[in-house]
């Protein structure tokens, strides 16, 4: 069978295409943005006319995906992490309602923080949900667990939440295909509205539906071909693995497991399968992100019965992503460094582009606000981050999307000033707008810069919602039309833009400051293909 | 048969490109790959890797352990000596010897070429430079690949097929200055 070296990505997206998608909704965020953009490029895709641009932000994006599901079609949702915090609202909710096509919400999350403000581990908000949820250990499981999931979304009518991570997601092996279904056709669920209008009283009917269901889901756990139990002969351990840790394992025992391992794949906990790990004398869980099985074991087992080890008692590091080393030490068989990495080798550390627009505007502030004392930066979620990082020093909190604008709002309402906000073009558009509209209503004295280069660069140059339109919008929504700025952010132009820059703060009133020019590196991408 | 090879270099240098067409020629000799790779924030500038393993029996791990690495290949020096804890004993560094300095506190170059000869199984190249002897500075990166073909397990005829395969849709003469540049580079071995 043919097998093509696929991206943890790129076999998600490939097996929603073969799975009969007819649309992806997503707002793009490290580790997950290629999915996306796989099912963008695909030929099957324009041929069978998928959905596939760029939604603002993940919670309109998870309200589309929803609406085609209810429509009847199959919909893939895909965001990072954090962006699962955005569409928290309507994912509890859609966990009310159920679905009608099959709904898989992808959750790529980021434990180490390779690219990322924090490590949280969704499978909490999948439990918080109550929604069965897919963790796959391997490429292959990854396509299979989309193509599958399709099926166990719509035969269970719920969503379903499937849970990578940064290693997964950014890693290739081959993966086999499987035969492509046909799209679902138009079609609208008989009891729509006793489901999807969340009044309370049927809210409060669909709610003791959810609570029934999970007596089903965990029963769909307990006979998946996703959760495997190994045994073997020496019960003075057992292991329990979820996700990627399973690989990490296996490195270790190439011929087979010296122990009983249980690998999960798929939630809620199978609770008949980790019962027959009862018999051993201690439990070893191996979980990337947070320790959630760990605690519930706790809950399942009876008390006197096996000591429960993983990131709890120490066993595990308690943050941070699983490796073969950590997880060998766990189990007893590491292997060792040769030789030590020498001093002299430094840290090198991301740093904005040379030739990126955001270096000039930087620049500009800094000068600037050496004029004032107690200037704060309100900065936000991008490439410009990295101004927090020298030359620049630039920003003084970056803490999630849009918050920018709304911390300067808060703070210049405590007494900060100069309050500036530090915000990109496609973090405008996703999370700063509604902030925007706050500080308009209070004509607070704020200024806000919104440093656009046109696209959605930290992700490697997606489309970004707003360009173009990033003036109409601000006068929109009501910021006066001499306080919009627009400057081009160029040495030459130095002196200008640090007298707008001063002008503005000076001004007590919202403004806002437009230094465009294309990112540096969709520029260079644009130059190499027109060759 | 097993190889590990740990690529490194900095944010933008291009280490992916000779992954693709490691992973392609192993492909074709029929062994299970599995490679991971950086996205995102650090590839702004910073230190990139990506492990890549080849076996003839399923890989496990998506990460080489500790002490497990056959070759690391890198694009620059220091880089090269990041992941010196994962290289086996006997593993082999090929490396551009050209340090790529966008930090203020780089180390001094000898300081890096005294650690590099301090190992016993290193390959030290201007790849930059034997690029553009072949007539194409674009090919550095596979002049890198060719002075490393010979640790890597796979037929070199695999590489050279895995060249056309990965530039074939670039045209022939991307194919050719390739071609021409592993071949540079296994000589300049």
């Amino acid at each position: 069978m043919k097998r093509n070296l696929f991206l943890g990505d790129e076999a998600i997206a490939q097996a929603a295409i073969d799975a009969g998608l007819s649309g992806v909704y997503a707002y793009p965020g490290t580790p997950s943005t290629e999915i996306t953009e796989y099912i963008q490029k695909a030929p099957e895709t324009a041929a069978r006319r998928i959905h596939c641009r760029w939604s603002v932000n993940e919670k309109t994006a998870m309200e589309a995906a929803l609406g085609m599901s209810y429509a009847g079609k199959r919909a893939l949702c895909c965001m990072k992490h954090v962006g699962l915090n955005v569409a928290a609202d309507c994912f509890m909710n859609a966990a009310m309602s159920g679905i009608h096509g099959g709904l898989i919400i992808v959750t790529a999350d980021d434990p180490s923080m390779h690219s990322s403000q924090n490590e949280q581990d969704n499978r909490v908000l999948g439990n918080f949900a109550m929604v069965p949820m897919l963790e796959p250990a391997n490429q292959q499981e990854a396509y299979d667990a989309v193509y599958d999931g399709f099926e166990l979304s719509e035969r269970l009518g719920y969503p379903v939440l499937l849970r990578i991570t940064t290693r997964m997601a950014h890693s290739r092996s081959g993966v086999a295909r499987r035969p492509v279904v046909e799209p679902r056709s138009l079609s609208y669920p008989s009891d729509g509205r006793l489901r999807y209008v969340l009044l309370p009283v049927n809210a409060r009917r669909q709610y003791k539906k959810l609570l029934e269901a999970q007596a089903v889901f965990t029963e769909a756990s307990e006979s998946s071909p996703f959760n495997t139990f190994y045994d073997a002969a020496d019960k003075s351990r057992g292991i329990l693995t979820t996700g990627i840790a399973f690989n990490y394992l296996s490195e270790h025992f190439p011929d087979g497991f010296p122990h009983p391992v249980l690998k999960i794949s798929q939630y809620p906990l199978p609770r008949k399968l980790v019962e027959q790990l009862a018999e051993c004398s201690e439990i070893l869980v191996l979980e990337e992100g947070y320790p959630i099985v760990e605690e519930q074991l706790k809950g399942f087992l009876a008390s006197g019965s096996p000591q429960i080890r993983g990131r709890l008692d120490g066993t595990l590091p308690r943050d941070g992503e699983l490796n073969p080393d950590i997880v060998g030490r766990a189990v007893g068989c590491a292997s060792e460094a040769a030789r030590a990495v020498p001093g002299i080798v430094v840290p090198r550390p991301p740093a904005l582009c040379a030739g990126c627009g955001h270096r000039d505007v930087y620049e500009a502030l800094n000068e600037v606000l050496l004029e004032y004392d107690g200037a704060k930066v309100f900065s936000d979620i991008g490439c410009y981050t990295l101004g927090a990082l020298p030359p620049f020093r630039a920003i003084d909190t970056c803490i999630d999307m849009g918050a920018s604008i709304t911390m300067a709002k808060g703070a210049s309402d405590a007494g900060t000033f100069p309050a500036v906000s530090v915000i990109g073009d496609s973090t405008f558009t996703h999370s700063g707008m509604t902030g925007l509209l706050d500080c308009v209503n209070e004509a607070a004295p704020v200024t806000i810069i919104i440093s656009d280069n046109e696209t959605t660069a930290m992700t490697g140059g997606q489309d970004s919602a707003g360009t173009g339109r990033l003036e109409a919008i601000c006068l929109g929504l009501g910021v006066e039309p001499g306080h919009v700025r627009v400057m081009i952010p160029l040495r030459k132009n130095f002196e200008q833009m640090k007298s707008v820059i001063r002008e503005e703060i000076n001004y007590r009133g919202v403004s806002v400051i437009i230094p465009r020019r294309e990112c540096i590196q969709t520029f260079k991408r644009k130059k190499h293909t027109s060759k | 048969m097993k190889t590990n090879i740990i690529l490194s270099g900095v944010g933008g240098q291009g280490i992916l490109s000779i992954a693709a067409i490691i992973c392609e020629a192993a492909l074709l000799e029929g062994l299970h790959v599995k490679q991971s790779e950086v996205h995102g924030m650090s590839q702004r500038g910073g230190d990139v890797q990506s492990n890549l393993r080849l076996s003839d029996r399923p890989v496990a791990s998506d990460l080489i352990p500790r002490g497990q690495a056959d070759l690391i290949i890198s694009l620059e020096p220091m880089e090269s000596l990041r992941y010196l804890a994962f290289l086996k004993k006997d593993g082999w560094i090929v490396t551009h010897s050209q340090p790529f300095v966008n930090i203020n506190n780089y180390p001094k170059p000898s300081d890096i070429r005294a650690e590099l000869d301090k190992l016993p199984n290193t390959v030290v190249l201007d790849v930059e430079e034997i690029a553009r002897e072949t007539g194409s500075l674009r090919s550095a990166n596979t002049v890198l690949l060719g002075a490393s073909a010979d640790f890597l397990g796979l037929r070199f005829e695999s590489l050279q097929e895995g060249i056309r395969q990965i530039f074939g849709r670039k045209g022939s003469d991307v194919v050719d200055a390739n071609l021409k540049a592993l071949a540079a580079g296994r000589a300049a071995r």
